[in-house]
């Protein structure tokens, strides 16, 4: 009846004579692949029984950019990566620059870089709340969440003059430091957040409905994730308590309180309450980022070019979707030499076939979103 | 004559019904909206009128300007005939309610009864849509569709016989007279539980909105419908809501019959009533998530058929030793 | 720099002087007593403990990263990151990293493996999952063919991409070698 481009491994296959098991094309313009993601499931009935991603439709090649620009000039690319969480894939790439040069960082910079990292990760939990809820029929948290997303939105406009790409670092530190505003704001924010997590609680948690969608739903144990190299919620969903915020600590991470959640079921469930409890411990790091702030400089001496000694760094930081890595290969010269983006969520989607194989056609949803992707760091 | 003018009288009746019901219907889409958006924290329509309040007369127009796109792989002609055959059966099953003690169109014997046919005749239209369209996403939201409305028509007839037992007549009118006293959700409240989560799947609302369920199957089995066409579908929705909250009103909350010691008209009670309910049905709506497929078909045929049996045996049994 | 870090490796013991060793002694050792020869260079930046890295002999990748996400005194069960880097200068052009980490050790490793051009790596596949899409990005962008793997396509391009965008030699403007020919839509109503 239809036919499917050849780019694809899964092709028709007969289970009893006289049927045929039904293709269907999810993506890339369906309400509930977050962007440009396509998934080609085969379906028997409502089972799927197989499935294969098609990706690529937002390759912009940023990698092949970066090595055609200078280590400054970068920055604003990175935005364009994960933009749910623009800040964090900032702070990826000046910290891997700035382990190459070995440059020291003021305090004041590292306090109000996990600060803004922390606002960028509720933000983008926010919105994974929000469509993720919203996929499986729960209407209302989606426009809850939003309301509050969009106070961190405001936040980002008040220190940086941007609300989704917001440009917030520079290698050395800060452009400058925060306005007053923007700290008051912070406070504010903190103060009201966890009731505001309560209400969506109220709304999910308990709520039988959205148990029985999500519990025992794309179930993946801790070995099989750490296999498939997942990382962040979805890890730690399956219970394996690894944080690069606490394994390898950067930014003021060493000097803040705050608990690693864990799954103990590696379902949909328990990814879900991961993410509520590290929406919850990022409004604590907040509080204590607000309160222990240091006086001082925000930027470190950064000469006018930069050249960076030959050699090759990697330095990961935990972004909202998982390890978001940059690897960097320096010749010496003013520009980085070859520039490789480790993409969470193009790693984590790598393990959907895994989690949705034997599922109904209304899992898969429930599982993408739990995997909580981002076409443009996924796509690149 | 007289049946001339029986005649004039029973088309005037059917010309004021289908016009307020239109009305009635076309601002259900609007109270939904509003009620919705304050649930959630915002406005809802504000632009066209006083609050919105001729949004639904725009998106009529709209949908009427709209272009009418028939799909080139469609089956053309079921493809026409699938919005009528779902609208049509919503709009008869007013002909038998009862709106006060004076005003109905028809009274008839087997009121709910009829009411019932005619309801699942609706299930053919969607069927039709969703095969006729050619499309996938409409062949799965129409087969679910069918298969949901189906069993679900089974655990709302069952919950019906409850009422009807102690009411002793099909009769509409006579049902709601037999409540002068007592509303039955009151000598009947698990048939009431039943018939309610029942009406919520029939009318493919949520928790019970898979047919349609836009995040998996787009929009189900008016993926490939616009304009007019998709209008129809979408009143038939709202039509169907009002009809079982009207069957809701009728045989569990006594109809037109308010409580004795507030003056107020029939119909005004009764669109009180019906208000009530409708309201339930926008504001769970709100709250609550989709089901699966199969939990939806789990939780009728494990849970409500056993439940409601239990009903029938229960009122037989009452009835039988004490009344 | 490699040269210099083998070197230093060979002199001093492990355990003791672990101070002065370079980073992933421990783990060079580990390797050379179950496949001798197969580490052929060794090297960290700044001496970094988390960017150490060894160059394993082609051939025997798979045997190493089994060996080295098995063992208890290394553990490597995540495959981080996979990646590789274009040098056209040298005589084996293609450099393929991977990125290990050890939860039980909490450290990094940096493994590489240098390829001819039109040289096929054996995939990890086998040792690690998760590295099905990432050499399934490196063939796609550098053009560089994994033996074993399960379903080598390309990933991010298109299937009829005529090139490999992150080689050095692909031209940054003009036409050069960035041959892709449109596949004919379908005609309305064909």
């Amino acid at each position: 009846m239809f036919e499917v481009e050849s780019s694809t491994r899964i092709e028709r296959s007969s289970v009893m004579p006289g049927t045929e098991e039904l293709i269907i094309n999810m993506g890339p313009q369906h309400p509930s692949t977050h962007g440009v993601l396509r998934v080609i499931l085969r379906l028997d009935g409502e089972t799927v029984t197989d499935c294969d991603c098609d990706i690529g439709f937002l390759h912009r090649g940023t990698e092949k950019i970066g090595e055609n620009i200078t280590y400054t000039m970068f920055i604003p690319y990175t935005d364009r990566l994960d933009y749910i969480a623009a800040p964090s894939s900032n702070l990826a790439w000046v910290t891997a620059v700035e382990k190459l040069f070995g440059w020291e960082i003021p305090m004041r910079a590292h306090y109000i870089r996990s600060l803004v990292a922390e606002f960028s990760r509720i933000s983008s939990h926010l919105l994974w709340l929000a469509t993720h809820a919203l996929d499986i029929g729960a209407m209302t948290v989606f426009l809850w969440c939003f309301r509050e997303r969009e106070m961190v939105l405001d936040l980002f406009e008040t220190a940086f003059g941007a609300r989704l790409t917001v440009n917030a670092f520079r290698l050395g530190g800060l452009f400058q430091d925060v306005p007053q505003k923007f700290l008051d704001l912070s406070q504010e924010f903190a103060d009201l957040f966890p009731g505001r997590i309560g209400d969506y609680e109220t709304l999910l948690t308990d709520n039988r409905i959205w148990l029985q969608r999500t519990r025992g739903i794309g179930v993946i144990s801790a070995d099989d994730a750490i296999d498939l190299s997942l990382t962040g919620p979805v890890l730690r969903g399956s219970g394996v308590r690894w944080d690069i915020r606490r394994a390898e600590p950067y930014a003021a991470y060493p000097y803040l309180d705050f608990v690693v959640p864990v799954g103990e079921n590696g379902d949909v469930y328990d990814r879900y309450l991961v993410r509520i409890e590290e929406m919850r411990q990022s409004t604590r790091i907040i509080q204590q980022c607000l309160a222990q702030l240091p006086k001082g400089p925000v930027s470190c001496k950064v000469p006018r070019t930069i050249k960076p000694p030959a050699g090759e760094v990697y330095h990961s930081i935990e972004n909202p979707k998982g390890e978001f890595g940059f690897y960097l290969v320096s010749d010496g010269s003013e520009t980085p030499y070859r520039v490789r983006i480790r993409p969470p969520s193009f790693v984590n989607l790598g393990g959907l076939k895994k989690l949705v194989l034997g599922g109904l056609v209304a899992d898969v949803v429930a599982i993408i979103g739990s995997i909580d992707i981002v076409l443009g760091e996924c796509d690149r | 004559m007289e049946i001339a003018a029986e005649a004039v009288i029973a088309l005037v009746k059917i010309a004021v019904v289908l016009g307020v019901v239109s009305l009635v219907v076309a601002y259900l889409t609007y109270l939904e909206r509003k009620i919705i958006a304050h649930i959630q924290q915002r406005l809802g329509p504000m632009r066209v009128g006083w609050h919105g309040l001729l949004q639904p007369i725009a998106d009529g127009v709209k949908l009427f300007l709209k272009e009418d796109i028939i799909p080139d792989k469609a089956d053309k002609v079921v493809f026409v005939i699938a919005p009528i055959m779902v609208l049509v059966p919503a709009f008869v099953e007013y002909s038998v309610l009862p709106f006060s003690s004076t005003f109905y169109i028809t009274q008839v014997n087997i009121g709910i009864f009829f009411i019932l046919a005619v309801s699942s005749l609706g299930v053919f239209g969607i069927v039709m849509a969703g095969w006729a369209s050619n499309s996938k996403y409409s062949l799965l939201g129409a087969l679910r569709s069918a298969a949901q409305m189906l069993s679900y028509e089974i655990f709302l007839g069952f919950s019906l016989i409850g009422p009807l037992m102690l009411a002793g007549s099909l009769n509409m009118q006579k049902i709601v007279e037999a409540q002068s006293d007592v509303w039955f959700v009151f000598y009947q409240p698990l048939a009431f539980v039943v018939f309610f989560i029942a009406a919520l799947a029939e009318t493919n609302r949520v928790p019970f909105d898979l047919p349609e369920a836009e995040t998996e199957l787009v929009a189900g089995f008016h993926t490939e419908y616009s304009g007019m066409k998709f209008a129809f579908f979408f009143l038939a929705e709202y039509a169907n809501i009002m009809v079982t909250s009207s069957v809701a009103v009728t045989l569990f909350f006594g109809g037109w019959k308010g409580i004795s010691w507030i003056p107020l008209p029939g119909f005004v009670w009764y669109a009180l009533k019906l208000g009530a309910i409708i309201f339930v049905f926008i504001w769970l709506r709100a709250t609550l998530p989709r089901y699966r497929y199969d939990q939806l078909m789990r939780l009728g045929w494990k849970f409500m058929f056993p439940l409601v049996m239990a009903n029938i045996f229960l009122t037989g049994l009452v009835k039988y030793l004490f009344l | 720099m490699p040269d210099e870090a083998q070197s230093n490796g060979q002199e001093e013991g492990s355990a003791p002087a672990a101070a002065q060793a370079p980073p992933a002694q421990d783990l060079r050792e580990l390797v050379e007593r179950e496949y001798a020869g197969t580490i052929l260079e060794q090297s960290a930046y700044k001496d970094m403990a988390d960017e150490a890295t060894l160059v394993v002999r082609l051939d025997a990748l798979p045997q190493v990263g089994s060996l080295l996400r098995d063992h208890p005194s290394a553990r490597f069960r995540l495959l981080s990151d996979l990646t590789a880097a274009h040098f056209p200068a040298e005589e084996r052009p293609f450099h393929v990293v991977y990125h290990l980490y050890s939860f039980d050790h909490n450290r990094r490793l940096r493994l590489k493996v240098k390829a001819h051009e039109g040289e096929q790596v054996p995939s990890v596949v086998s040792v690690w999952s998760g590295a099905n899409w990432m050499e399934r990005e490196v063939f796609d962008l550098f053009g560089v063919s994994f033996k074993g793997h399960p379903d080598l396509r390309r990933i991010l391009l298109p299937e009829d991409w005529g090139s490999h965008p992150l080689r050095k030699d692909y031209p940054l403007e003009g036409r050069g070698e960035r041959v892709y020919t449109k596949p004919r839509r379908k005609e309305y109503g064909e």
